[in-house]
């Protein structure tokens, strides 16, 4: 009956979400106010019945009935509870389902927080997230219904969900993803409306600013935590492998990192308004496509569509009336906008141009190098996938200029900056990183010579200095060298300083890590040994262990230093019992300058075994190098001008309607 | 022609030049970089470049996968039901791989058409089939396995 319940509360949903695209759009070009003010209710109550659906089918989950397939298919009486629940939105029905729940979920958000909004613009973008949330009930109810019955017949027993999938990160790691995927349909919502009314000024950069740093935030969170899980839990310590899934997350990161920037400059200043709006429409796309894509299977193969081609069309369909009704409406509206005002020089605007042009390049890079493989298949040209040089050789060289780009951040001004000024700036921390990149090297090794010297750490080492040592002259200079005017600092500033610094954390991780990886794949018996990155390792044994749903064999590994004993680690190959799925489960001792990583291969026979060692320096960097940013994007987020100008224009509004028609 | 159209028409040039390196680099680096796949059959007939790498694949062979004693030397047979390709590669094998079971493995074909390959990849889970390799079975390897399994 829950499952009953719960169709028919998506099918309501459905109903209010009609009426929230239609009703206020209607009304706002009519004029009937009211009409108008229907958007805010129906957002919430969208919002009650899609939670309502979900709990139902978590419900289901929990209760194990598996006479609803998508149940069935993804989970299993012995499944620990958590899992159970994560399990909700293991596959594409329900990560869908999530989907639909986090999008109204921003809706009412906005609804809740549009008190200060012209209710003409606010009427207009919940008619768009209405519109997007019509879409997306459909799509669930006509192609992938997760309520499905399994009748008259249902299993007496779950398929399981993937071992893969039983893990803590991938209980966080989607919800966080789609929270950032879907906050961008916010943006994208405002962008439309401003295309609608024709009106696009600083105040509508404004009002989308925060969300857009609150949709950035969980989507950088999001990204990271999936390489982290990739990290530990596929068990070979990769921790981006340019594979298609991945660069579907990547590429919204990048145009709402190129988005963020670029729309601090038409706040502050007015200019590049259309380009704005642009990358509001194109960021919001991106994570259509990355959602649609990973989650349909197209982007492994084309035939997918073919297996099932009413999703496939579907999202086609979709995907053209979202993308190509809002690049039709942008370029019939969009020129129009001309910027107020001018720049030249080294200014602030140069510098977030500059800024765009290596993000939105990056962009476009792993955007062709994914969809290559898919275009190659529909033209027949072969079934190829592209190689993770192809990525590297371009996304290298264009993160650096980044960095290098970067450094001058905090310095620039707003219309004109010298340049003559800006290269004074950066000569001492130009030197100080330059010599701090050649010298370091030489102790990271234990005995230097040409051939372990490491270019890639001098470079990376080069960049990550810079960035740091320009954005510490530039916190020096603005708080005068006095600590007590550190707080008179506003919270954009602040943001910006931690993104900027925990962006070359991140660099530091990746470049060092690369630098220094040292791996062995060996073939080893109890009482063998092994030497690897100044660590001593031995093999002592291999013992089976069970736990809930698996049986385990369980390495003991024993760690030394200089002869002493550091750790004991115990890496596992897992067995799950209703499916008979092998899992390598590797066991890490992790720090910050290094992390120690022991995976167990296969039993060959005679009490051997392939076991894999690496050590990797400061790999750690890169995902608290993540974290950072995504600190700093709340910090952003959290400043209190955002609340304290919404105050004064709340005031200015009451008698703005006339303004804004 | 003005200052202000000859200052236009530079930028516009830049922008041009500027485009065309690139897509030229683009397209350039996706040749390099592209990794076909081609089946058991293929190279056989001789049909893959050899020393260039690429991607094989297909079932793997019942009783086909042997271990050197003393490394993590190892050698397995995958088929497409027609040709049988032999794949040597030094390593852990992925925790999916199974004789019967799909594989696809990256490397590069000797002369002696022996794919040495550095990575050995299978599916990401149970009731998966790599479209590649599902599309290269041929229909009378599939009309085996069906018939196999109704004996069962």
């Amino acid at each position: 009956m829950t499952v009953e319940l719960g169709h028919i509360a998506l099918i309501v949903a459905l109903c209010l979400a009609c009426i929230q695209a239609v009703v206020p759009m209607v009304g706002s070009f009519s004029g009937y106010t009211n009409w108008m003010r229907v958007g805010h209710s129906m957002a919430v109550g969208q919002f009650v019945f899609v939670a309502l659906s979900f709990a139902c089918l978590t419900a289901a989950f929990i209760q194990d009935d598996f006479s609803v397939a998508y149940v069935a298919n993804n989970s299993n009486t012995l499944l620990p509870l958590q899992f159970k629940i994560s399990a909700v939105w293991g596959a594409h029905e329900g990560s869908l389902l999530l989907w639909a729940l986090i999008l109204s979920g921003w809706s009412t958000a906005v609804a809740l927080c549009s008190g200060k909004l012209p209710l003409i613009l606010s009427a207009r973008v919940l008619s768009v997230l209405g519109a997007i949330s019509v879409g997306f009930a459909l799509f669930l109810l006509l192609t992938s219904n997760p309520f499905e019955r399994m009748l008259p017949i249902p299993p007496l027993e779950g398929g399981d969900l993937n071992p893969l999938l039983q893990d803590f990160g991938l209980i966080v790691h989607p919800p966080m993803l789609y929270m950032g995927y879907v906050g961008f349909s916010v943006p994208f919502a405002f962008a439309i409306a401003a295309l609608i009314g024709g009106q696009f000024d600083s105040a509508w950069a404004r009002w989308s600013r925060p969300w857009i740093n609150v949709a950035w935030v969980f989507l950088t969170i999001g990204i990271s935590l999936g390489s982290w899980w990739a990290y530990y839990e596929l068990g070979w310590g990769g921790w981006w492998f340019w594979d298609p899934v991945e660069n579907a997350s990547f590429m919204p990161w990048l145009a709402g990192t190129a988005l963020m920037h670029s729309i601090s400059a038409t706040e502050k200043r007015g200019v590049f308004r259309s380009w704005t709006l642009l990358l509001a429409i194109l960021t919001f796309s991106l994570s259509l496509l990355g959602t649609f894509l990973v989650r349909s299977g197209v982007l492994t193969s084309v035939h997918a569509f073919a297996s099932d081609p009413e999703r496939g069309v579907f999202i086609l369909m979709f995907l053209g009336i979202v993308v190509g009704g809002s690049l039709l409406l942008f370029a019939l509206r969009g020129p129009t906008m001309r910027s107020a005002t001018t720049y030249s020089g080294w200014s602030r605007e140069t510098m977030l141009l500059i800024n765009n042009v290596f993000l939105v390049s990056s962009m476009a890079i792993i955007l062709i190098g994914t969809l290559y493989p898919l275009l190659a298949d529909v033209l027949d040209m072969g079934k190829i996938s592209v190689g993770p040089p192809y990525f590297n050789i371009f996304f290298v060289p264009l993160m650096s200029g980044l960095m290098i780009c970067l450094g001058f951040a905090g310095f620039t001004r707003w219309k004109n900056t010298e340049g003559r000024a800006l290269l004074h700036k950066g000569v001492f921390p130009s030197i100080v990183s330059l010599v701090m990149a050649v010298a370091l090297p030489m102790f990271m090794v234990d005995k230097l010579s040409w051939s372990n010297y490491s270019l890639t750490a001098v470079v990376t080492l080069l960049l990550v200095l810079w960035v740091v040592t320009m954005s510490l002259e530039d916190l020096w200079l603005k708080s005068r060298g006095k600590l007590s005017s550190l707080s008179g600092l506003s919270g954009s500033y602040w943001g910006m300083l931690v993104a900027h610094i925990g962006l070359a954390v991140c660099a530091l991780g990746v470049g060092l890590s690369t630098a220094y990886d040292a791996q062995k794949d060996l073939r080893m018996v109890p009482g063998d040994k092994t030497e690897l990155g100044g660590y001593q390792f031995q093999f002592v044994g291999v013992e089976r262990v069970e736990g809930p749903n698996f049986i385990a064999y369980r390495g003991n590994i024993e760690v030394k230093s200089s002869g002493e004993l550091i750790v004991r680690l115990s890496p596992e190959k897992r067995n799950y019992i209703s499916d008979g799925q092998v899992m390598t489960e590797a066991d890490i001792d992790g720090q910050l300058h290094r992390d120690l990583y022991v995976s167990l291969g296969e039993p060959l026979g005679n009490q051997a075994w392939a076991i894999r060692f690496q050590v990797k320096p400061f790999v750690r960097c890169i995902w608290l190098g993540g974290l950072l940013i995504g600190l700093g994007g709340l910090l952003a987020a959290l400043d209190k001008r955002y609340r304290r100008r919404r105050l004064r224009k709340g005031v200015d509004e009451s008698s703005g309607g006339l303004v804004f028609e | 022609m003005n200052n202000l159209r000859k200052q236009r028409l530079e930028v516009v040039l830049l922008i041009i030049v500027a485009g065309a390196l690139a897509s030229g680099l683009i397209i350039y680096m996706l040749g390099q970089n592209a990794n076909y796949f081609y089946t058991p059959s293929q190279i056989a007939r001789g049909e893959a470049p050899e020393g260039v790498f690429l991607r094989a694949g297909g079932m793997v062979v019942e009783g086909s996968l042997v271990r050197d004693m003393d490394s993590l030397a190892l050698e397995f047979k995958v088929t497409d039901g027609s040709s049988v390709l032999v794949v040597q590669h030094t390593g852990i094998l992925p925790d999916l791989f199974g004789e019967g079971e799909a594989a696809i493995a990256a490397g590069k074909v000797d002369q002696n058409l022996v794919l040495q390959a550095t990575e050995v990849l299978a599916k990401h889970d149970e009731n998966y089939m790599p479209p590649e390799v599902a599309e290269s079975m041929s229909e009378a390897y599939l009309d085996k396995r069906k018939t196999a399994a109704g004996i069962q």
